[in-house]
């Protein structure tokens, strides 16, 4: 019973139409950055090695290489200040998880494209 | 007057704001509390009301519960109507699972119902229940001690605590010395919780924060006295 209620308490701060992706995928995230009173749009692109938990508390992190660093950032799917994910590239996965890709650089980071 | 609310706690999550930061909540099933009894100056010497929440199904409540709900025309009541003493008003509800008076609540009657509207527009809320039972605990679960340390000579008691007094002077332990021992199960208000959501509809409340006791427990509600 106790779901069930958590379960509607958390629909409200559900998007209803969250873009599907997958690990592996290559995906633009566009966040809204509040500047003092302006509003503009980043754009944050890198390969989804990662996703969590359920319901509110669900997050994704995209991994980039900037200037030949890694960058990770973890955001919640349904998470208001994101606009929208864009969804450039698939590829194909075998795990759950792609920590592997932390300890790779150069051209070994590369994964296979699956077509769809 | 003091407004107040039983509730049971339904568990915690995360909700998003109007600026789309994810705010903690722990989400409590309040109300709807039925008044049993009110209590005045006249008879009482003090102003306050007695809430009750949660049914209890009959066959697992005492003759005392049930006749403290509704009238159950026991011999002692009939004795006092025929000597001319009128009725004491009952609620007439079914028997319930979790009662507690609340001082100063007037304007309340016997039978009449409490909603979680009552905090409408308020800020925030004293929640009030029983913590987890831990059992026997350490010193450093109990009081936040530091411990030892892992290495550097330290030999099996890394969890233990220090010194526990000095010397030959004054020669004994004061009273009050924090030791490890039982650890939880106690009474703990939660205050100054702020008011995130009012669901009239499904008798929710959601508070900022986290509230004592397990998932299920039942929980005390009131506006909190605290300023600022």
């Amino acid at each position: 019973m106790s779901q069930q209620i958590l379960k509607m308490v958390e629909e409200s701060s559900l998007k209803k139409d969250v873009t599907v992706f997958e690990v592996g995928d290559t995906v633009d995230v566009h966040t809204r950055i509040l500047e003092g009173t302006k509003e503009r749009i980043q754009i944050f692109s890198g390969v989804v090695i990662a996703r969590s938990g359920s319901g509110t508390r669900e997050m994704f992190v995209v991994r980039r290489i900037v200037a030949g660093e890694g960058v990770e950032r973890k955001f919640p799917v349904n998470s208001p200040r994101i606009d929208k994910i864009e969804v450039k590239r698939r590829s194909v996965v075998r795990r759950a998880k792609l920590y592997f890709l932390r300890e790779r650089s150069g051209k070994s980071v590369r994964l296979r494209e699956r077509r769809v | 007057m003091t407004k107040g609310i039983l509730g049971r706690k339904v568990g915690m999550t995360q909700i998003f704001d109007e600026t789309g930061t994810a705010v903690p909540v722990t989400v409590i099933q309040a109300g709807p509390c039925k008044v049993l009894q009110v209590r005045t100056v006249d008879r009482d010497g003090y102003v306050a009301a007695q809430l009750g929440f949660l049914d209890k199904p009959r066959r697992l409540s005492s003759r005392s519960e049930r006749g403290h709900v509704a009238d159950i025309g026991s011999a002692r009541a009939k004795k006092l109507v025929e000597a001319g003493v009128a009725p004491v008003a009952k609620a007439g509800c079914e028997p319930q699972r979790f009662v507690r008076e609340f001082r100063d609540a007037e304007g309340l009657e016997v039978g009449g119902e409490v909603t979680v509207n009552v905090f409408e527009g308020m800020k925030s809320v004293d929640v009030s229940g029983v913590t987890k039972g831990c059992g026997t605990a350490g010193v450093m679960k109990r009081h936040n001690f530091a411990g030892q340390r892992a290495t550097h000579g330290v030999k099996k008691v890394h969890r233990h605590a220090g010194g526990t007094q000095a010397g030959t002077y004054p020669g004994h332990l004061f009273k009050g010395r924090k030791m490890a021992g039982r650890y939880g199960n106690d009474n703990m208000t939660s205050r100054n919780l702020k008011v995130v959501r009012i669901d009239a509809e499904n008798n929710l409340l959601l508070v900022r924060g986290a509230v004592p006791g397990a998932t299920g427990g039942y929980l005390v509600i009131r506006e909190s006295n605290k300023v600022g």
